[in-house]
């Protein structure tokens, strides 16, 4: 996980802190069909678990995962809606 | 919820073997003397304990003196990794491990890196299986003590390409170390490795007793304050009952192994192809083909594992999950984070000589309502 910036403005952004696996991948999963196709959504998650299940479920659902990223010193997980 | 008990997690332990229980008694009358003494009881002990190594050299085809049993699985995987990094320490001081690696292996190689010593992760594929490509790479690089596989995965069942990496080991003249925990009793481990270990409660045997090989010509020095036990191998007075009920319960498995992989093969595939289609949005992990014959792996999307396992437990089935809130540290399974998996929702099932058909039906017929039950819940129908 990198500690620079991401390279992109997020659309929107969902704030899972504290929440444990599946909460950030539910979370995502709520929020996604509200976004237009292009739509960054950024969902912030410090469970260990969301740095592997949130490019899975990206990979399940045929959405873009663009990346992890440390915003505010919190990890956040980059998705571009795909379809 | 009086419902037949279903155990499903025999990679954990498996239900002790008849021969075990029966070898076991027996040695309770006839061992408990220190086969180090020089007395008629100690003798005997000692011939019941020779007979066990030899019996067991024969099952995994290599010479008694090649053979110790330890206190566990762990103590092995533990005496096998800084054993050999301590005997070769003068070669180099890196050791080589695939990211899938039981948690013993990756603890002892915590302990290497911690007193100074370099330990290389080589990965995996998205079916668990190592990249050869860069094992090979990383088994030749300079100063190489040791490389450790799994024979296969603990965790999703995938078989490792063991005479393949075998092969770029000898290439490189690095020992190759294999733990073999989940295959010996099972299917055949392939040559070509320098030290293996094992553990008995996998293959039917009392849990506290494992094999620790190490081959002619592989240096390896004892980790351990000095101890004659097992060729300067396993500190302490050996548990001679447990181990003759290991060795008894070894050589029935092995001689079963065959027949068992046919049978519990197909139930197995049976849950492989039936989950899918009846539960939605699972992911079945693990190699579909290359894969040990009594184990299943899957994750349920937007599912919590620990609610999973428990309500599975209230229906009288006993399986094991990677998910991060099943474990002790809260993290996900180092393997299914190595696959690049879901890690939640995630359930294992093994199987072993008492498990049914009629159980695995009667899993497969309850898992729908059961996963559908804790999604309405949650609120992620749909989703």
């Amino acid at each position: 996980m990198g500690t620079d910036s991401p390279g992109h403005t997020p659309d929107e952004v969902v704030d899972c802190l504290g929440q444990r696996c599946p909460l950030p991948v539910i979370a995502a999963a709520r929020r996604m069909p509200d976004l237009p196709v292009g739509a960054v959504l950024r969902v912030l998650a410090d469970d260990p678990a969301a740095a592997v299940d949130i490019p899975a479920w990206c990979r399940i659902r045929g959405q873009e995962f663009l990346g992890a990223s440390t915003v505010d010193g919190s990890p956040a997980y980059d998705i571009r809606r795909a379809r | 919820m009086n419902q037949p008990s279903a155990y499903f997690d025999a990679a954990a332990a498996a239900p002790l073997h008849p021969v075990a229980r029966q070898a076991m008694l027996a040695a309770l009358e006839d061992g408990w003397a220190d086969p180090a003494k020089l007395y008629s009881q100690a003798r005997r002990a000692r011939q019941l304990l020779d007979a066990a190594r030899a019996a067991a050299a024969e099952v995994l085809r290599v010479r008694p003196d090649e053979l110790s049993f330890t206190t566990s699985g762990t103590a092995a995987a533990h005496a096998a990794v800084l054993g050999v990094l301590a005997g070769r320490r003068r070669v180099g001081n890196v050791l080589v491990h695939s990211a899938i690696e039981h948690s013993a292996v990756l603890h002892a190689a915590r302990r290497h890196v911690e007193a100074g010593g370099v330990a290389t992760s080589v990965p995996v594929d998205r079916v668990g299986r190592l990249d050869l490509d860069a094992w090979s790479a990383a088994v030749a690089a300079p100063g190489v003590a040791l490389a450790a596989l799994i024979s296969a995965s603990h965790e999703v069942g995938t078989l490792q390409p063991v005479a393949e990496a075998a092969r770029a080991c000898a290439a490189a003249g690095v020992p190759l170390y294999v733990d073999a925990a989940q295959s010996v009793g099972r299917v055949p481990v392939p040559e070509g490795w320098s030290v293996l270990s094992a553990s008995a409660h996998k293959w039917g045997g009392p849990p506290g007793v494992g094999i620790l090989v190490v081959r002619k010509g592989c240096r390896w020095e004892s980790p351990y304050p000095a101890d004659d036990r097992e060729a300067g191998r396993s500190p302490g007075a050996p548990n001679l009952p447990a181990i003759v009920a290991a060795v008894a319960a070894l050589r029935a498995a092995a001689a079963e192994a065959d027949a068992e992989a046919a049978r519990l093969a197909p139930l197995v595939e049976r849950i492989r192809t039936t989950v899918p289609a009846t539960v939605p949005d699972v992911e079945v992990v693990g190699d579909p083909v290359d894969r040990l014959p009594h184990l299943v792996t899957f994750s349920c999307l937007y599912v919590d594992g620990e609610a999973l396992l428990h309500a599975l437990d209230r229906r009288g089935f006993a399986v094991s999950s990677g998910s991060s809130c099943t474990s002790s540290t809260l993290r996900p399974s180092h393997v299914l984070e190595a696959m690049g998996v879901l890690t939640h929702g995630n359930i294992r099932i093994s199987l072993h000589r008492d498990s049914t058909e009629a159980e695995v039906e009667r899993f497969l017929a309850e898992l729908p309502g059961i996963v559908a039950d804790l999604r309405a819940e949650a609120g992620v129908v749909g989703l």
